[in-house]
């Protein structure tokens, strides 16, 4: 049934026109429904209205083209890039393309998340679609006035062209083209005609950025806005007793002192299932102050008895039911090929590692806050978001609320790296402004941000391979994790296919502590974990690490196994490009290289770490990073993306780690959480595959292997192989500040 | 509350305020000029810096009841049009990400080079060691400040 519909799906239907009073056109569609693979618009365009959409172009009469994009800025350069194939396919010189961030409604949206780098590979199509409508409406409506046939116009940079040599401009027959038929399967450009896409463009915020502007969720301001900081318990697994908040009270700019959780509570009873009500559900302490100052200082004089509920953990605690878990048989298989239990038992030769990885917090730079003003009328939230739809029902649900009420602004976002997926900041503000009935932002310290989190989970990896007759006859993947598992996919990427006896398996301890997506969500230690397997294991079968890949690959290629995820002819290309750009076994003196590949996240990379020692401390001096992201819509964007995922990578492979004692985070801040700073980084150099295929994301792809080509310089350079992160804390130096 | 007179941006605004609060959310909650921000209270990222008589300062370390009669820039200061030869710079590179820690990154590296206009990439890496960026832009930053710093020679 679902096919026949989709058989009738006209692009009409996810555009929609109408003429402005002040002058111009506006065009609306709905990107995240044109975004989603599987959905079925309404045949008829009479059953949209524009509520139904959330972004917009406007063209005005003098031509100037304003995008109102509704994807949410975490950084990753989509309110650049998204613009920019709009601007491209409607041919429009992108000097005269504004573009501002709209204010959502946020009924009826789909896929409204910036998260998984999926934005611009699920935005490609449908955005050079809905710019290519419009510029065949303004083509049609020149032809009209005109009075020829629309295949005489050519249109290029918003001027239309008849074969007389008259031109109108764009703006000249927007009001014509407002009330035309929205044409269907319109042509795109080729590739090669491109002017803005692969054109190095500029974020459109950089000059608020460097002057300061207002942007961020921190930044927003109401009249009458009042400042909140909450207590949570500081310990997972302990829930309020008791507090005493007259000190607390008596301070200057306190207003009040309230307790929140109650309704979260309600709603868990209904729905255990709710993530983001999970996190710090328990009873929570709120100190409502008329400025942030007052609010932290007040929370900090409330005195409180906590009660320990569920079991308090430790880092030793994990490590042994991690451990514990590898060695059981509590496992799940994602995937299973041929008998690995076979090929082990024939084999002449079997290596077998484990690799381990530790709690990681988010540490976004502008900590969790959210604005909230719940009214009679309505429900108004503004702040930092990935998921506002998703946010907005949660709220709705847990005030007793019509969905229609509830109205989300999102703003920019101080980074975002899978925190900000979860709403559990915005529900806090919405409960506090429903407590008092007044405007108020909920406010995080650094302290509160780190230490009551939503984590990056350990994961131990066991990982082993059977070696016959000098091939790899069997791989098997045994993962032990807190609290989640890699999901199907994840288990058929390489070496996936590569191997005739493979098999992944999950398994995992339910802890207390909070954990969740965080940037490459299980992957991010994964390419670690095989890279690093994958060197040594070159190495015991005395073969080129190189072309053991190759090799590897060359058995997937043509494979009609569907589920396999990666492209073997891409990877490879990955690889040969970074060996050739980094010089690959022909470093000076002194200098140590290491090698890794991965694909995730619909994008191929492979990378070469070049480290040099100083007095037994590594420092990685330079990154090569061949990248396969088909066409790169941005440029300069797609570097800032890449080289930031690289240098991420390595700070948290090396530096960062988040301990536990009795339930409580051992950081809080950054005088106690190590993160990569500029003397610690390396020059990255990155290389692209010429490409003319759909765009990928860049947000992710780059971290995941950089761990394992920095882990392999290392062994380079010192015969160790470090198998746990933070490297750094393994390898029994203390580091001096590298200037 | 006392009231304390502070010179900002060369404008001198009276501010109510308790004693021991922080530079920093005087500026943003009192003042509107949120441009400093906050990362973590403590002095370790530099998001909040500002420049003191022209000498880069951590804004959430410097208590108000310090502040009278220093003259205080804040990056919304730092020149009239955003034309400062440093800002041109971190827009010629395109340098910011989520773009948070940025204001910072600019005061540090402002103050830095007023006070060694061509420095050598060493002494770069060292004066920016303070200000984290959790994007890692790292490598655009040092490009950025070495475009500063031939821009101002
Ligand atoms: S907020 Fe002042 S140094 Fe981090
Ligand atoms: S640009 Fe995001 S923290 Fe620096």
């Amino acid at each position: 049934m679902k096919t026949s519909k989709q058989i009738a799906f006209s692009r009409r239907s996810f555009l929609k026109t109408s003429t402005l009073a002040s002058g111009g056109m506006l065009i609306g569609f709905n990107l995240f429904n044109a975004c989603k693979q599987d959905v079925v618009p309404p045949i008829d365009i009479s059953e949209l209205n524009f509520n139904d959409f959330n972004a917009f172009i406007k063209i005005s009469d003098e031509g100037k083209v304003t995008i109102f994009s509704p994807n949410p800025e975490i950084g990753q350069g989509v309110k650049t890039s998204m613009p920019m194939i709009i601007a491209e396919e409607l041919d429009v010189p992108w000097e005269n393309v504004f573009v501002q961030q709209g204010v959502l409604d946020t009924k009826n949206y789909q896929r409204q998340v910036a998260g998984g780098s999926q934005s611009i590979r699920l935005g490609w199509e449908p955005l050079r679609q809905t710019g290519a409508t419009a510029k065949q409406m303004l083509v049609n409506a020149a032809a009209t006035k005109w009075g020829i046939d629309a295949s005489e116009c050519t249109a290029k940079l918003g001027v239309i062209t008849n074969a007389k040599g008259e031109t109108l401009g764009y703006g000249d027959v927007v009001k014509e083209a407002a009330v035309l038929e929205v044409p269907e399967g319109v042509k795109l450009k080729d590739p090669k005609d491109f002017t803005i896409i692969g054109k190095n463009t500029s974020n459109v915020d950089l000059d608020n950025i460097v002057t300061g502007k207002p942007l961020y969720g921190l930044d927003y301001k109401e009249d009458g806005m009042l400042y909140a900081s909450v207590l949570r318990a500081p310990a997972f697994g302990q829930v309020l007793e008791s507090f005493d908040a007259s000190a607390a009270k008596a301070m200057p700019g306190v207003i009040d002192v309230i307790t929140i959780g109650e309704k979260a509570r309600e709603y868990l009873e209904k729905d255990k299932s709710n993530w983001t009500l999970r996190i710090n559900r328990n009873d929570k302490i709120v100190v409502i102050a008329n400025s942030t100052w007052a609010a932290i200082k007040g929370k900090n004089a409330v005195k409180t008895v906590w009660n320990t509920e569920s079991e308090l953990e430790d880092t030793e605690f994990h490590d042994k039911a991690l451990v514990n878990l590898l060695e059981g048989n509590k496992f799940n298989t994602l995937r299973s090929d041929g008998n690995v239990k076979k090929a082990f038992a024939e084999a002449d030769k079997i290596l077998e590692r484990t690799y381990e990885s530790p709690f990681l917090a988010h540490n976004c730079m502008e900590p969790m806050n959210f604005f909230a003003n719940v009214t009679e009328e309505k429900v108004h939230l503004v702040g930092p978001i990935q998921t506002p739809a998703a946010t907005a029902t949660i709220v709705s649900d847990l005030l007793d609320r019509n969905i229609e009420d509830v109205h989300v602004e999102m703003t920019r976002m101080g980074g975002g790296f899978g925190r900000r997926l979860y709403g559990d900041f915005a529900c806090e503000a919405a409960e506090i402004s429903n407590a008092i009935q007044k405007p108020v932002k909920m406010v995080s310290t650094r302290e509160d941000d780190m230490s009551t989190g939503v984590y990056r989970p350990p994961t131990k990896y066991r990982i082993a391979a059977s070696i016959k007759d000098g091939k790899i006859t069997g791989y098997q993947l045994k993962e032990a994790c807190v609290n989640g598992n890699s999901w199907g996919q994840i288990s058929d990427f390489f070496p996936a296919g590569a191997v005739e006896n493979y098999q992944f398996d999950v398994a995992n301890y339910k802890s207390n502590i909070t954990t969740g997506a965080w940037r490459a969500p299980y992957t991010n230690f994964l390419a670690s974990a095989e890279q690093s397997f994958f060197d040594e294991l070159a190495e015991v079968m005395g073969v080129d690490r190189i072309q053991l890949h190759l090799d590897l690959l060359q058995k997937v290629k043509g494979t009609t196994d569907e589920r396999i995820q990666y492209n073997p002819e891409r990877l490879e290309g990955v690889i040969k490009l970074v060996v050739d750009k980094s010089n690959w076994g022909n470093t000076k003196e002194g200098v140590y290289q290491g090698f890794s590949v991965y694909y995730c996240h619909n994008t191929h990379v492979a990378e070469v770490a070049d480290i040099i020692m100083d007095n037994g401390v590594p420092i990685v001096k330079r990154v090569t990073c061949a990248v396969d992201c088909g066409i790169v819509v941005n440029p300069l964007g797609a570097l800032n993306q890449i080289k930031g995922g690289v240098i991420d990578g390595i700070g948290h492979a090396m530096y960062s780690e988040l301990t536990f004692n009795n339930g409580i985070p051992q950081s809080n801040n950054f005088d106690s959480y190590q993160l990569i700073r500029m003397g610690q980084t390396p020059n990255v150099d990155v290389h692209f595959v010429e490409s003319n295929e759909s765009p990928t994301g860049l947000g992710e792809p780059t971290l995941p292997p950089v761990g394992a080509a920095v882990a392999n310089a290392i062994y380079a350079a010192t015969g160790k192989r470090l198998t746990k992160q933070p490297y750094m804390n393994n390898m029994n130096v203390k580091e001096k500040i590298i200037g | 509350m006392p009231t304390f007179n502070l010179k900002i941006n060369n404008k001198t605004h009276a501010v109510e305020a308790d004693m021991d609060t922080p530079l920093l959310w005087v500026l943003r909650d009192q003042i509107n000029l949120v441009g400093t921000k906050y990362g973590c209270g403590i002095g370790q990222c530099g998001a909040c810096t500002v420049h003191v008589d022209g000498v880069a300062t951590r804004s959430c370390l410097l208590q108000i009841s310090q502040a009278e009669g220093l003259n205080i820039t804040t990056i919304e200061g730092l020149s009239e049009n955003g034309n400062h030869p440093v800002q041109e710079a971190w827009k010629d590179i395109d340098v910011p990400q989520c773009g948070y820690c940025q204001s910072g990154q600019i005061m540090t590296a402002s103050a830095f080079l007023k006070r060694n206009p061509s420095p050598s990439n060493s002494e770069i890496r060292n004066a920016m060691h303070g200000n984290i960026c959790r994007c890692a832009s790292y490598n655009s930053i040092e490009k950025a400040v070495k475009v500063a710093s031939e821009k101002l020679t």
